[in-house]
Order: C-alpha cells, then structure tokens, then sequence
C-alpha cells in the first residue's frame, strides 16, 4: 500500500494553493486579545484554551464525584469498620461513638449520594464532556478560525466556573450541602425544613445550577450557529465528522431541553421562598400539618424528566461521536454506514423527548398513558442497535492499532451493549414494578452512561492529547488504566444487578435490619473493594495526563496518528486562528481510509486523477 | 465586535448572518422555557384546587401598548433601511416609549391583583399568573435594554445605515417582536385557560 501521507510542508503547500483565503492574519483586532498571561491563559477566548480550561475543571470534579464515592461505598461494603481515620477530612460528619469506632453521619451520606450524582452529571459528564470537546474540535474539524462568537463562548466557561465554586462552597455548609437525590424531587427539595441538606445546601444548589444552564445555553448557542455558518468551502454537512454531527445535536438537545429544567427549578425557588405550592400537598413535618396545600410532586418530575432523559444523551451522544471517530482512525477503515450513523443520531435524539415517563412507572402516573411511554422506550433501542452494529462492523476486518484510545472505544461499545440491554428490561413498566428504585436501574445507568460516557471521554482524550499538548500520553500506563478500569467497571456494577433482583433499593445507608438482604454483605464488600481498586487506577491516569503534559514523549508529526481530518492540518502547536495562512477548503468526505490501495487521505487533499467521491 | 464575523465576510451570501441565527437559537430556548411552564399550568391544572379568577383588565391595556410598540419599531427599521434618520429616531422613541409604559401597565396590574387579595402564595392558578408574566416581564425588560441603547446611538452617535447597523436594527426588532407576540400567546392561553 502507497501512503498519501503529507509531511508537513506538503500539507502547507497545498493549503497555501487550495486553501481559502479569509485574510484573517491581515486583521490586528484577532491577536489583540492575547497579548498578555491574564488574556492568553485565563480570560481566554480562544477555543483551545478554553477546551482545556473545561478538561481541567472536569478532571477536578472527577476526582472529587469519585472519592464521595469510595466514601459511601466503604460505609455500604464496611458498615461495621470504623472510619475514624476520615475524620481529619470529613470533620464532624464522622461520628466517633464511646468505643472509640467511627462511623458516617446518615445524613451525610445522602449528601454524598447527592452530590456525586449531580457532580458527575453535571459537571463532569456534561461540561467536561461536551465543553472540551465541542470547544477543541467544532472549530479544528470545520475549518474555521474560532466560534462564532469567543466572548460568549469565554462566557460559557466561567459561568461553569461559577457555578462550580458555589458547588463546591456548599459542600463546607455547617448542615452540609443537598441531600434529596441528584434529581431533587419535592418536598425534600422544596422545604427547608425537611432535612438538614434541604436548607441553605438546596438554595446554593439551585443557585450554581441555574448558573450552569446559563453556561450550557451560552456554549450550545456558540455551537450550533459554529457549525452551520463557519465551515469552511466544501464542508458541506454530509462531509462532517460524526464528532460534529453528534456535537451539533447534542446542543440542540441542551438547547431546548435546559430552559425546561430551569423553568422548573422557578418553580422550585418559589415553593421555597415566596410561600407558593406548586409542588408541595398535604404535607406533615414532624408531625404538624403544613398549611401549604394543592401542589403537585409529580408535576416536577414531569418537568424534571423532561430534562432528565434528553440530558442522558446529551451525555452520551458526544461519546458517541468520538467513539465513531477514533475507532475509525484506528481501525484504518471508514466508518461503517455513515448515513446511518447520522439519522441515528437524530433519531435518538427526536425520540428522547418523548420517553422521560420511564422514570416515573412507579409515580402513580396513568398505566394507559405509561404504554405510550413504553413503546418509544423500545423504539429507542432500535437507533442504539444501529449505531452498535456499525461500530462493530468498523471495526470488522480492520487493520486494527490496538493502542489506548482504540481499546476504550472497545470498551464503550462493550459497555453501551451491557446497559442497553437492561435498560430494555426497565422500560418495560410491568417489569420495572418490581425493579424500580433497586440497584438494578443504578447498575443500568452507570454502564450505559456513566462508564461508557467516561470510556468515550478517555478515548478522546487519548487521542486528541498530541493535539492539545503537542506530546503523547504514556501509552504503557494507558493500557493498564483501561485494564483495570473496564475489569473493575463490570466488577462493581455487574454484582448490582443482581442486588436489584432481589429488591434491594437504592440510596438506604445500611441493610442490616433488612432479613431479607442479609445475604449480600459478602457481595457489598466486593464491590466495595472492586470500586477502590477502579478508583486508584483512574487516580493513574491523572498523573499520567499532568506528567505527559511536561514530559510525555513529544509529537514530531503533524498527523501522528494518521487521519483524514482538518484538525491534524494545523502547525503541532496551533495558535491564534488555527492555521498561520489560509484555511484548508475541503475536498472529500472524512472517511477515507484504504481507498483506490492509498492507506489514507486527507480532507484537505483534492481528488486524485480520475478518483471518484467515496459514496456513502 | 464581532471578530469572526469578519473572518468570514467572504462566505457565500447563501449562510444566515451568524447573529441573527444565534439570536432565533436564543429565542427557541425561551419558547422552550414558556411552553414548559404553560404545560406545568395544564397538567396542574385538572387535578383540582384551583382557584379560577377573572384576569384584571389592564392586561389588556398593556397588550395594546405592546403591539403599538412593534409598530414603531417596525417602522424605525425600515426607516434605518431608506436612510431615513428624522423618522428612524421619531420612531426608536415612540416604541421605546411605549415598550417602558408596557411594564409599567404590567406593575400596575399586579399591583391591582394584590389589592384584590390576589397574593402570589393564595393558590397555585395565582401563583402561575404571577410567574407567567413576571418572567414574561423580564424578557421585555431585556429588549428595553437593548432599546435604550439603540435610543442612546440614535441622538449620540452619526446616523449611518450602513450594513452593521441595519442588522443591528434587525435584531433588536426581531426580538421585540417576538416578545411581543410570546405576550399574545400568553394572553391567549391565559383567556382560553
Ligand atoms: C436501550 C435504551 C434504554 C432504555 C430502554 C432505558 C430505559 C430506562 C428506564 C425505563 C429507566 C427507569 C428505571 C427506573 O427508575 O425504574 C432508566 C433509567 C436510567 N437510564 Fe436508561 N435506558 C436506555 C438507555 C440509556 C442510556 C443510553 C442512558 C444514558 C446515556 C441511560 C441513562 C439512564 C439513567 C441516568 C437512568 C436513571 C436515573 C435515575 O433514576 O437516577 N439509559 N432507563
Ligand atoms: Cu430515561
């Protein structure tokens, strides 16, 4: 096989003749902001830094969702071990009884439970995720200089900044921060005086999370107008990476889905504050009657779900689309069924908006209207099927590199078959009875989002590493992080499954009074142990992302990994407006790889003589 | 400025103006947020407790005052198009003008529900009324905003309609339409609830 491998004056030379001229270097306004430290690095609007700003504060919170979840996990495995050791960190939430044991307040422990759940769907999942990625490669693979509009974009990031720091100040509330569930249903959420966690902690949840909607409108505004209006000639959107497409959808899902969620948290803030009851009926606290009356619970978790289903995909369709991605870099091979890659997208994002009752079978809603929500639930899985079958058939007969990224891409498409087949179970309602607020609906979602959502991020971050940092990350280390972390994933939450069989619910503190779950202590303990294991491994791959940063071995290849897209045009360390000339004008799809005998060939790069356009 | 703007003057006339998409993007999400609420009141509303009132008449008053509103600004954007500067500004300040008195109408009806002892927390069909035009209010308040400073550049900056500012133009008449029309909705919902 010939190579059309470009060295990187070739590259240069043929964006130099076929590029496009915008004469952006003849502007001075487009440099001014990055004169100095304060607006090169930290008031940015560059979309690189900003991408790396938002990987940064996502790695933060990682860390942190993680270790609340070693926390409640030793409680769960080692109800009985004391965990006076912790007390240095967690202060008076370890209760040291005459004995001299340690043990986790209660009341604590649903914090935890809390706090790591909205700390990893938010601000991991969701702006670590999408934040990074969107910002670093809607404008790299397009073509374009940087978002349509960098201050909003600059914008977006610091109201996740902000909204992060009131998080994180109300985790050292004296009663603790929110502790009714990531999803704060009423009235736990609704009335402060419910439980410790509902006062002061619930105001600065609702507070950083409306700043968080703010960013995620901000960016997902940036986003969608980026990608229909700065791509540059010949990108024409059947000709976009599936990174794009599942970007360009995913802020379409935020976009309308988000406003709906803060529409709903008004409400919440005015049953808190102004006296209203759109939530709250009929409610006896501490044995007195409230006389708030006429409110409906169940009309939150409409509004909630609403929200709560799209964003699931907002978390997973970015996966999707590095996933798509990568492997087809590393599997030599195009990806399979492109068409069908994008329709599927679209159509499991059409279709998210129409199931969000699944969550609430067991809420008393109408079973007639429940078979509504059944069905479209079902009709889900036939996108997702299309969408695993393709990937499979990438990689079938691929001349596959199994290095890091392409094993955490395996790794997803594993995960992604695991908890989409159980979520088949759930959505059915008579099923989901008896499952219902068990371990089985935690084990669900945590393989069919959570590990397959951060799978789908380290495989984007393997990858696009070189092009963040101009060095690779170390590839040995990466190997035993994906070992671990996908042996240790099934080991945690494939025993949970099996917890929820039997009935054990979701979010309880310990078991012990329970004869009927006496049982599983042997199982809890395992899991316990599987998690710790998982969590030092990804503590691993930290070190190794700081440690490549300064000293991972050093990329000297324009193109090291061998793809056919824009972003791998521009100098190793881009700077201001991406190319130091012209933009590339794009001249074939994004797929072609092993075409005509040549290994692969840039998007850049015109049709050879007498080749055809791939179809697809 | 808007820097990528001029990254990209050379496009295809065939793109929409990168701001004035962003702008309908904006405006989808604030549909969103109110056919959210408006669905809240409809699936709140059959399970009973409700409290039916008549909606006090100066919401009326402030209906037309909006839609007078979109009139002149209507105009005051053509009037920038033909170059029109005497009537561009007649025009930017009668809408203004009238976008102000439509909040002030909106102050005065809920100060009318509240001497009629509809407080915000007596019932949940009066708390939805006060939400619903409330934050109705703010996005109007949001253009009036943005329309002060377009008065402010009418008397303070040279009158020149050249393309910039005849987007700019664009823009804010787009959005104080479509606030205007998200009132009628509302009003409408309201009248038919
Ligand atoms: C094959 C497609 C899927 C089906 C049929 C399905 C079905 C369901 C159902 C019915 C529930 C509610 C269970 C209960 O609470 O009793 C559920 C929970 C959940 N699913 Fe899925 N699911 C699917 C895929 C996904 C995907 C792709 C994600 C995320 C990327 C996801 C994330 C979640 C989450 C986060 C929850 C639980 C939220 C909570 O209660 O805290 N599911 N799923
Ligand atoms: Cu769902």
């Amino acid at each position: 096989m010939s190579s059309s491998h470009h060295s990187h004056k070739e590259t240069d030379i043929l964006i130099e003749k076929q590029g496009f001229d915008d004469h952006f270097h003849e502007h001075h306004e487009g440099d001014k902001y990055q004169t100095n430290f304060l607006f090169k690095y930290i008031f940015s609007m560059d979309h690189k830094i900003i991408a790396r700003q938002f990987l940064m504060t996502g790695i933060f919170w990682a860390i942190i969702g993680a270790a609340m979840s070693i926390i409640f996990r030793l409680q769960l495995g080692f109800p009985d071990e004391s965990i006076a050791w912790l007390k240095p960190i967690l202060g008076k939430w370890i209760i040291i009884n005459d004995a001299g044991m340690g043990s986790l307040d209660p009341e604590f422990y649903y914090a935890l439970v809390t706090m790591h759940g909205t700390i990893i769907v938010f601000f991991v999942l969701t702006a670590g995720l999408s934040g990074t990625f969107s910002n670093l490669l809607i404008p790299l693979q397009l073509g374009a200089r940087d978002m349509a509009s960098p201050f909003l974009n600059m914008l977006s990031y610091w109201f996740f900044f902000l909204s992060s720091v009131v998080m994180f100040y109300s985790l050292f509330l004296s009663t603790g921060p929110f502790s009714g569930g990531w999803t704060a249903y009423p009235p736990l959420s609704a009335l402060p005086q419910a439980s410790i966690g509902s006062g002061a902690g619930m105001t600065l949840w609702l507070v950083s999370l409306a700043l968080f909607v703010v960013s995620v409108l901000l960016g997902g505004m940036n986003y969608i107008t980026t990608v229909l209006n700065l791509r540059t000639k010949g990108m024409s959107l059947w000709r976009m990476p599936l990174t794009i497409w599942a970007f360009l959808v995913t802020a379409i899902l935020a976009l309308l889905s988000f406003p709906v969620l803060f529409s709903g948290f008004l409400l919440l803030i005015f049953d808190r504050s102004l006296g209203t009851s759109f939530y709250i009926s009929d409610i006896f606290i501490n044995g007195m009657a409230l006389d708030r009356i006429g409110g409906s619970p169940i009309l939150y978790q409409h509004i909630f779900w609403f929200l709560g289903h799209p964003e699931v995909y907002i978390i997973i369709l970015p996966a999707m689309g590095l996933v798509s991605e990568v492997l087809s870099v590393h599997a030599r091979k195009p990806i399979f069924g492109y068409r069908a890659m994008v329709y599927s997208i679209l159509a499991i994002a059409f279709l998210s908006f129409i199931v969000w009752a699944h969550h609430m079978f067991m809420s008393g809603v109408n079973p007639f209207i429940s078979n509504f929500f059944v069905v479209f639930t079902l009709i889900i899985a036939v996108p997702s099927a299309v969408k695993v079958f393709n990937w499979i058939s990438t990689l079938y007969g691929g001349n596959i590199r199994l290095n890091t990224p392409m094993l955490f891409c395996i790794g997803f498409v594993s995960m992604f078959i695991s908890g989409g087949l159980t979520g088949i179970f759930l959505g059915n309602s008579a099923i989901d009875i008896q499952q219902h607020d068990t371990y089985f609906v935690v084990a669900h979602f945590h393989i069919v989002m959570g590990v397959a959502a951060f799978f789908g991020m380290f495989a984007g971050v393997y990858h696009w590493f070189p092009k963040m940092f101009g060095r690779f990350m170390n590839e040995t280390l990466g190997k035993v992080h994906f070992w671990i972390t996908m042996i240790g994933a099934y080991a945690v939450f494939g025993p949970m499954h099996f917890l929820g069989m039997a009935g054990v619910p979701r979010r309880y503190y310990r078991f012990d009074s329970f004869e009927a779950f006496t049982g599983f202590d042997d199982m809890n303990k395992f899991i316990t142990i599987a998690a710790i294991i998982t969590f030092f491994a990804q503590i691993m791959f930290v070190v190794n992302f700081f440690w490549s940063m300064y000293k991972g071995r050093k990329v000297t290849n324009q193109n090291p990994w061998g793809a056919t897209t824009l972003e791998w045009t521009t100098p190793i360390e881009a700077g201001h407006g991406n190319w130091p000339g012209k933009i590339p004008s794009v001249q074939r799809w994004a797929y072609d790889y092993g075409k005509d005998g040549i290994e692969f060939t840039q998007q850049h790069v015109p049709l050879r003589e007498g080749e055809e356009h791939s179809s697809h | 400025m808007p820097i990528v703007q001029m990254f990209h003057k050379e496009l295809p006339p065939d793109k929409i103006q990168a701001y004035k998409f962003a702008l309908w993007i904006g405006m989808a999400s604030i549909i969103m947020f109110f056919a959210a609420i408006t669905s809240a009141y409809l699936v709140r509303k059959p399970v009973g407790n409700w409290y039916e009132f008549k909606l006090p008449v100066q919401f009326f008053y402030s209906t037309i005052l909006i839609v007078l509103s979109s009139v002149f600004i209507e105009n005051a954007y053509k009037s920038m198009k033909l170059g029109n500067e005497n009537r561009y500004k007649l025009n930017i300040v009668f809408g203004t003008a009238l976008g102000l008195a439509f909040i002030v109408m909106q102050i005065i009806s809920w100060k009318v529900m509240v001497s009629t002892g509809l407080f915000i927390d007596l019932n949940v069909s009066v708390s939805f009324l006060y939400v619903i035009s409330g934050f109705h209010a703010l996005h109007v308040i949001g253009g009036l905003v943005v329309l002060l400073i377009s008065l402010l550049n009418a008397f303070l900056i040279e009158f020149q309609p050249d393309p910039m500012r005849i987007l700019k133009s664009n823009l804010v008449r787009q959005y104080w339409h479509f606030v205007g029309i998200l009132w009628l909705y509302l009003l409408i919902f309201l009248i038919l609830q």
